[in-house]
């Protein structure tokens, strides 16, 4: 590792002296051992933060290299799709005054030009052809929606689970916390959707497709807490729910037998206490390291759960925008995905070396 | 506290306790886990399914009888499970479906570990350039999650089996190279390696024969855990009726045209395929869960 000239480490002083505050005058102490690391950390975090933005760019754009070309490999256009019986001039015509005729390469040159200042074309598919930018902003607000509620559900209840599946180990409510774990994860999301909504869809009438066409912030289409979100919200949170309660369990329950809570029994203190000062706070870390990746998956929405219970999300709109080889909608979604999972790595990277400073940035690979 | 208590018992090996071996040891440890043995007994029989459909099934893949469509299940003895929207056999649709999840689930780890612990070990061994290539893949690889880049390369190459593969292929190297990156950058500076430098072990040869055999048993556990993945998404993407195309039998094609309003009627239709896929991937983890602790004995628990 390599050390900037500022940094503690390397100011002349030898360690061993820090440590000895007997032989060491209070002043020294302090601008030494307490005030020197912090440029040290400042100047680590933004020649980090530095480099990794500039991989970002690097990604997105090679990203938007390998979708544009792959995209416009494909022999057949939008306008040639299926039965739509364009007569070969009508559909010269439509591929003129889309700029489908020029170049491959010119036409990613315009698009590079557009997406610089966040303009990524009209929508080929979408009546009237709106702006890109537009559809996503009308579409999304959905996703999020139901994404938020699933991460409040599935983030509190799968911790609350496994703290008491740890403190009750092995008693019924573990099992039924392992229970709840293991079908998560092994029965597919679209499964369990396909059978929620058979059960309680169709016979109680929660969750009506033709209700999602409206963002529920903009009003009109579902209030913004009504029954509709339960059983996508249920289904959707299934898999985090199992995956944090699997690891509160794990961390709460090696904290548990650790040292300092067996000294923190003997010194007397409450339970109430041993558990929120000293368990608690140790078991947090692997929890937020496993916690944090799950954001990006949730907010920008599940195919499946979307398509099940029609739901006209983000998820749902990347499908049709494919099918339909709407190309400026395939770009702009693709590079908002692109965008917002990156921004999620450098996220959790960054809280990595903050809770714990044992992990340098530069030798971790992605968890 | 006598002073003999002390001293360790030196037997001559000839007479010492019959040596376990390291495989001999993970198979007693992995026999006596319960829910570990139900995961081998389950995917015994799916693999059973799967390699003997020719033999074991009622009636040929794609034969339909226009005079029985949508039978139910248990009220005709000709067709057990009953049929489906076009009249075919349903117990020969489930059947032939496994032999599809399970040459997707084998196949596509297979390309994606080959791929992937060859970049891995390549760029964990080498370091410097190679490296550095490896790392910006994987994150530009990364930066899009795998379904969504299976469903655009579908429309890029069309449907159908062969192109499922290539497609989940496409993403199913990454974590293999992870993995063998992160395992070679930790054992690079190990002992055993720096001897078999020092006696002047070739590149290939330090790679194949002294450290991959040391990394074999994270990669095991993690291949176990990649093929429900891609079983996963091919049933997930044959749901979406992008998958896997007419005639081939598939489970998620199957519950993915089961969905309607006539689904209440002909529930068979969607009880059946999910009971499988339920029970595959059931069976994939609790064996990759009892290899995982069979293999690697200081995970407690």
């Amino acid at each position: 590792m390599g050390c900037p000239p500022n940094c503690g480490l390397a100011s002349g002083k030898p360690l061993h002296k820090i440590t000895r505050f007997e032989h060491e005058p209070i002043s020294a102490i302090s601008t030494n051992a307490l005030l020197s690391p912090f440029p040290s950390v400042l100047y680590f975090m933004i020649n980090f933060l530095l480099r990794r933005l500039l991989a970002l760019l690097f990604v997105l754009l090679i990203v938007s290299v390998l979708v544009f070309f792959l995209m416009n490999a494909v022999p057949g256009g939008p306008f040639s799709l299926g039965e739509r019986g364009y007569t070969p001039d009508a559909l010269a015509n439509l591929e003129r005054k889309y700029g489908l005729d020029k170049p491959v390469w010119e036409r990613y040159l315009n698009f590079l030009r557009g997406a610089v200042v966040l303009d990524f074309g009209d929508s080929f598919a979408v009546a009237g052809n709106p702006p890109v930018t537009a559809v996503i902003a009308r579409v999304w607000p959905i996703t999020l929606h139901v994404g938020l509620y699933t991460i409040i559900v599935s983030f509190g209840l799968g911790f609350i689970f496994g703290l008491v599946a740890a403190y009750y180990r092995n008693g019924w409510i573990d099992n039924v916390v392992t229970l709840i774990a293991t079908a998560g994860t092994a029965v597919p999301n679209f499964i369990i959707a396909t059978w929620l909504l058979l059960i309680f869809g169709y016979q109680i009438g929660w969750g009506q497709p033709s209700k999602w066409i409206i963002p529920p912030i903009l009003g009109t289409g579902n209030a913004i807490l009504s029954w509709d979100y339960f059983l996508p919200v249920i289904t959707y949170a299934l898999l985090p729910l199992g995956l944090v309660a699997r690891y509160t369990r794990a961390s709460v329950s090696d904290a548990l037998n650790a040292d300092y809570v067996r000294t923190a029994r003997a010194k007397g203190l409450s339970e109430r206490s041993i558990m929120f000062r000293h368990v608690l706070r140790n078991a947090m870390i692997p929890i937020i390291t496993v916690v944090l990746p799950q954001i990006p998956n949730l907010l920008t929405g599940s195919l499946f759960i979307e398509v099940v219970y029609g739901i006209n999300g983000l998820g749902k709109f990347f499908v049709t925008s494919i099918t339909n080889k709407d190309y400026p909608m395939i770009m702009g979604l693709v590079l908002l995905i692109a965008f917002f999972w990156s921004i999620t790595y450098l996220v959790t990277d960054i809280l990595y070396a903050l809770i714990d400073p044992r992990i340098r940035v530069g030798g971790r690979s992605r968890a | 506290m006598t002073e003999a208590t002390n001293v360790i018992p030196l037997r001559p090996p000839t007479e010492r306790r019959q040596q376990r071996s390291l495989l001999g040891d993970a198979v007693r440890r992995f026999a006596r886990n319960r829910l570990a043995m139900i995961g081998f007994f389950i995917l015994v029989f799916l693999f059973f399914l799967a390699i003997f459909a020719d033999v074991i099934a009622p009636y040929p893949v794609d034969r339909a009888d226009f005079n029985a469509v949508r039978v139910l299940p248990f009220t005709n003895s000709a067709y057990p499970l009953g049929t489906d929207n076009v009249g075919r056999d349903y117990l020969t649709r489930l059947i032939y479906g496994a032999r599809t999840s399970m040459l997707v689930g084998l196949l596509v780890p297979l390309i994606g570990f080959s791929v992937g612990v060859t970049l891995g070990a390549l760029a964990g061994y080498l370091g410097g350039t190679m490296d550095f290539i490896v790392q910006r893949l994987i994150e530009v690889f990364t930066a899009v999650p795998p379904l969504l880049i299976a469903l655009f390369m579908l429309s890029v190459t069309g449907s159908g089996v062969g192109n499922i593969i290539f497609v989940l292929s496409v993403t199913a190297w990454i974590e293999s190279a992870r993995l063998t990156r992160a395992q070679f950058l930790t054992i690079r500076e190990k002992e055993f390696v720096t001897s078999a430098r020092a006696l002047g072990a070739t590149d290939a040869r330090m790679i194949l024969t002294h450290m991959l055999p040391n990394i074999i048993t994270p990669l095991l556990v993690s291949f176990t855990f990649a093929v429900p993945a891609a079983i996963f998404a091919e049933a997930g993407l044959s749901f979406l009726g992008l998958g896997i195309t007419e005639p081939t039998a598939s489970w998620g094609k199957m519950v993915g045209s089961s969905i309607g309003n006539t689904i209440r009627v002909y529930y068979h239709l969607a009880l059946f395929p999910t009971i499988l896929v339920a029970l595959t991937m059931l069976g994939f983890s609790f064996v990759g869960d009892g290899l995982q602790e069979a293999l690697d004995p200081t995970r407690s628990r």
